[in-house]
């Protein structure tokens, strides 16, 4: 039994008795602005309802709503988050609703949809939340019966005394229970009784996504909305010089053109508070396609910008970024890029004397490895609704970080925080470009401008075109052998535009005795930023490609040379900051070698092996290609993963095999490169993604059952199959792939 | 502006709009059905897929001048309660992750469904090669195109 102290949890428990029955609408309420909403039948909360905390309340018949307080961007933690609350209710997971939370900062912890943190950084304030309902509705039927609560049970929504034989609905406790105190310590349940943990429940909103019923921020209105959309310089290292819009507004529909500016001067930006361009031209009008059409009648000047250098904070760290001007261009930095990765770079780590092992090695291996930009392409583009007034701001619409981008609006607005409030919608895809939520600030800065309803809306071309992009990456491995084909020494030196993807101290650090880690970077104007498992998403496909190598240069088993470089790790390791757990690590390896029944591979399947470390959990992923008429095709992966304890895992395998088909195509397929500043690929035309036919005919998950608390899962699957790939291909056509995307940018057009 | 006299989800709806608009905003906009998706807005993504006359089309490429009387399907008018068996197929396969994408997805199966109950693999994967899935749940679609395409059979 777990007694867990619940002061830490005790901002959350907002106890109002006067908070019961039906007039009060916490969550927002889609049917007041959207009339043709058709009816889903099913669970109504009943006239006459309790708030016991911020989580759920708790109608008199039982039924009880549950606040899921995270963003959802598709990663499930709608329907996972919960289930968490609901299991330590102990509630019939039939009898509950949910909606999303307001954002609420005082009573939730962490909302946020980035770093794969959500249910990590949930565990604990979840169950809490429902364990304190549990216990204060058992203090509430024994007040009642006038028995000791010692005596009393909850399960499944009833309280039963068994020696008197009586027994309630949570619904005929809920009144009493929000007068009993919230208690000083609760016990939480142990994993082997979890009923509703561990069991797959289907999407909360399945039916309304089917049905397309209103649920994403492109489909929010209100009464009197306009449309706005912004036109942005053409080419990075550019801006505004000047416009004339003369013939834009005269066009039917439209109600205004004029510029804005995003952040004000001297407002001190946290990380995400990032400008793609700092000025923007808006067209203000009635409907989207009418604006889209006076978008192009516009006759805009724009010139050159000067280098710009922005002061902000990463989580504390004061840090300036740099963006020098000029045009950039893809080849130029490829150039930049290889010059500096040939010239020693930032010592970030070292162990042993590599320099000696280098030089007395009997075989040295060295790999390069690069990628591109990508535009994360989420596929409802950016969007948001603002209606500013004098006393308030209503923003509504998909942001992956509300809670860091409430105090960035209310600063442009010159309003205080309180009067400012963000509303959820339920996202089409994350992704973590919309971490970044200088939409939510043009939106906000735009409705109080123009003094009226306004809904932002971006093009796919405005979102590709004006992206804060995966940056890319080059990276070179070198490895010392011995004249027994020993490992002796590992060297990596990586870099990128404008940050490196170096994870000095992860594997294999700390398995081999003379180690060398560094880096460079190059400043650039182009806006970067977090794209699903930043940094992880390119150097795990470049080391495990690289240990492929070093398996077949040394004759081994690529499995057993991982496998043996984990065991050095974990009985005698090398420094002292190795950020995996080696037990853990060859766990999951050996999981996908028993479950894709390495060794066995015969035929005409190839197969490739990888296994990462990041987002605090495992992965390991064996890649089947087959070859058809001379194109690979993914026959199978299968897929071996440590996160702990899995809440949901049908939707932790849908969230698994969506990050794998994301990395193969990815992989595969995608780039974004510049001409002058200029993005080359702007729709979907240009820009490759992965489709049907390209996607593995078979994905099967693993989860290791080891009952340590959950930690990531949507980002962790995403980086190694790449690797994976890699190795695969080489089986099957005897070519190495070195450079991302490894098919090209073929711009096939998938006829529509 | 010209008025029009549409006929959407069996009912004849009346908008007032540039003869230019596509039918994606027509829906999203005047008619305040948005189970239709923005992606891309020239026939790349799928995620406006509808029916004309029972076969899909993307409706961002579809002007309103263009539809006339023709019979128009949009996601919320593919079945009454949301029991199409593409739909239940979907919900049982439990498809979606952001879901965005997936009313597109499930209109371009139900007209892959009505021409060819029992399509193989190639088949699927050609009917549906025009609808992106950004978050990667091909592999479920497939799964739920078979399902409803049994269930339809049986
Ligand atoms: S929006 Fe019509 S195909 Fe993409
Ligand atoms: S479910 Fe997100 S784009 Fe398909």
């Amino acid at each position: 039994m777990a007694l867990v102290k619940t002061s830490m949890g005790r901002r959350m428990f907002i106890q109002s008795s006067a908070l019961a029955g039906g007039g009060l609408v916490l969550g927002f309420n889609w049917l007041a602005s959207c009339k043709r909403e058709p009816e889903v039948v099913g669970l109504q909360m009943p006239k006459e309802w309790y708030e016991i905390n911020a989580y759920l309340k708790i109608g008199d018949n039982g039924v009880v709503t549950i606040m899921s307080p995270n963003p959802e961007i598709g990663q499930n933690v709608k329907t996972s988050m919960p289930m968490i609350v609901a299991e330590e209710l102990d509630v019939d997971w039939n009898n509950v609703i949910v909606e999303q939370a307001p954002l609420k900062t005082e009573a939730f912890t962490w909302q946020v949809a980035g770093g794969s943190q959500s249910i990590r950084n949930g565990w604990e304030p979840l169950r809490m939340a429902g364990a304190t309902a549990r216990e204060m509705l058992k203090a509430a039927a024994a007040q009642a019966w006038q028995v000791p609560v010692t005596e009393i049970t909850a399960a499944a929504g009833m309280l039963k005394h068994e020696a008197s034989g009586k027994s309630a609905g949570y619904g005929e406790m809920a009144s009493a229970a929000v007068n009993i105190p919230v208690p000083e310590e609760v016990v939480l349940k142990e994993p082997k009784d979890y009923k509703i943990i561990g069991t797959s429940r289907k999407n909360v909103d399945g039916k309304k996504i089917v049905t397309g019923q209103p649920l994403y921020g492109l489909d929010y209105r209100q009464e009197g909305m306009l449309i706005a959309m912004p036109v942005h310089p053409p080419a990075f290292g550019m801006k505004l010089k000047s416009y004339d819009a003369t013939d834009a507004k005269a066009m039917p529909g439209i109600k205004d053109v004029f510029t804005i500016n995003l952040y004000n001067e001297n407002f001190p930006r946290g990380a995400f508070d990032h400008s793609v361009f700092d000025e923007l031209v808006i067209v203000l009008g009635n409907t989207t396609w009418e604006v889209m059409q006076a978008k192009k009648a516009l006759k805009i000047e724009w010139e050159k910008a000067g280098d710009v250098a922005v002061d902000m904070q990463f989580f504390g760290n004061p840090t300036t970024v740099k963006h020098p001007s000029g045009l950039e261009s893809s080849s130029a930095h490829k150039e930049q890029m290889e010059q500096l990765n040939s010239r020693p770079g930032k010592v970030v780590r070292k162990d042993g004397n590599p320099e000696a092992a280098f030089r007395n090695a009997a075989k040295v291996i060295e790999r390069t490895y690069s990628c591109p930009f990508l535009a994360h392409n989420t596929m409802e583009p950016m969007n948001f609704f603002a209606n500013v007034t004098a006393d308030k701001a209503e923003l509504v619409g998909p942001i992956q970080t509300p809670e860091w981008t409430e105090p960035a609006a209310a600063a442009r607005l010159g309003m205080p925080l309180e009067k400012v409030d963000i509303m959820m919608t339920r996202m089409g895809g994350g992704f973590g470009r919309r971490l970044y939520g200088h939409f939510v600030v043009e939106a906000a800065a735009i409705s109080q401008k123009v003094g009226a309803p306004v809904k932002l809306v971006y093009t796919r071309e405005d979102d590709m075109s004006q992206g804060t992009y995966r940056p890319t990456y080059l990276a070179t491995y070198r490895a010392a052998l011995d004249e027994n084909n020993n490992l002796t020494a590992f060297h990596v030196k990586a870099g990128g535009i404008p940050e490196s993807p170096l994870f000095a101290n992860r594997f294999p650090a700390g398995s081999v005795d003379n180690y060398l880690a560094e880096d460079w970077t190059i400043d650039s104007n182009i806006s970067t930023g977090a794209f699903r498992a930043p940094r992880s998403n390119f150097i795990a496909g470049a080391e495990q490609a690289f240990l492929d190598e070093v398996a077949e240069a040394m004759g081994k088993d690529p499995i057993d040379l991982r496998l043996e470089l984990l065991d050095r790790a974990k009985n005698n390791p090398v420094g002292e900051d190795n950020d995996y757990e080696a037990d853990r690590y060859a766990g999951v390896l050996k999981l996908v070698k028993e479950k894709s029944g390495w060794g066995q591979e015969q035929g005409n399947v190839h197969r490739g092996v990888s296994a990462y470390f990041c987002h605090n959990s495992y992965v390991a992923q064996v890649l089947d290609l087959v070859m058809e008429s001379g194109q690979p095709k993914v026959e199978r992966v299968c897929c071996a993963i440590d996160c702990g304890i899995v809440i949901n895992p049908d939707a932790a395998t849908n969230l698994a095999e969506g990050g794998i088909v994301d990395g193969i195509g990815h992989a595969m397929f995608s780039e974004l490169t510049f001409a002058d500043g200029v993005v080359q690929q702007q729709n979907f035309d240009k820009y490759r993604l992965i489709r049907h036919s390209e996607a593995p005919k078979n994905i099967d998950v693993h989860f290791v059952d080891n009952g340590i608390d959950p930690t990531g899962l949507g980002e962790p699957p995403f980086p190694p199959i790449m690797g994976a790939l890699a190795n695969a291909l080489y089986k099957a056509t005897g070519t190495r792939y070195y450079d991302q995307p490894f098919m090209g940018n073929k711009q096939q057009r998938v006829i529509g | 502006m010209a008025t029009y006299t549409l006929n959407i989800n069996g009912k004849e709806m009346q908008v007032e709009v540039d003869p230019s608009t596509p039918m994606l905003w027509v829906l999203r906009e005047h008619l305040q059905l948005v189970g239709t998706k923005y992606g891309c807005g020239i026939a790349q993504c799928g995620a406006c897929t509808i029916h004309l006359n029972g076969v899909a089309v993307r409706s961002c490429q579809l002007p309103v001048s263009a539809v006339g009387s023709q019979e128009v399907t949009s996601i919320e008018g593919l079945s009454e309660n949301g029991d199409h068996p593409v739909q239940k197929a979907w919900l049982e396969v439990d498809v979606p992750q952001c879901g965005y994408c997936q009313a597109g997805q499930i209109m371009s199966a139900a007209a892959l469904l009505k021409n060819n109950p029992n399509p193989g693999d190639a088949e699927i994967e050609g009917a549906m090669s025009g609808n992106i899935c950004r978050c990667g749940t091909y592999v479920r679609i497939k799964k739920a195109i078979k399902l409803a395409s049994q269930s339809s059979a049986s």
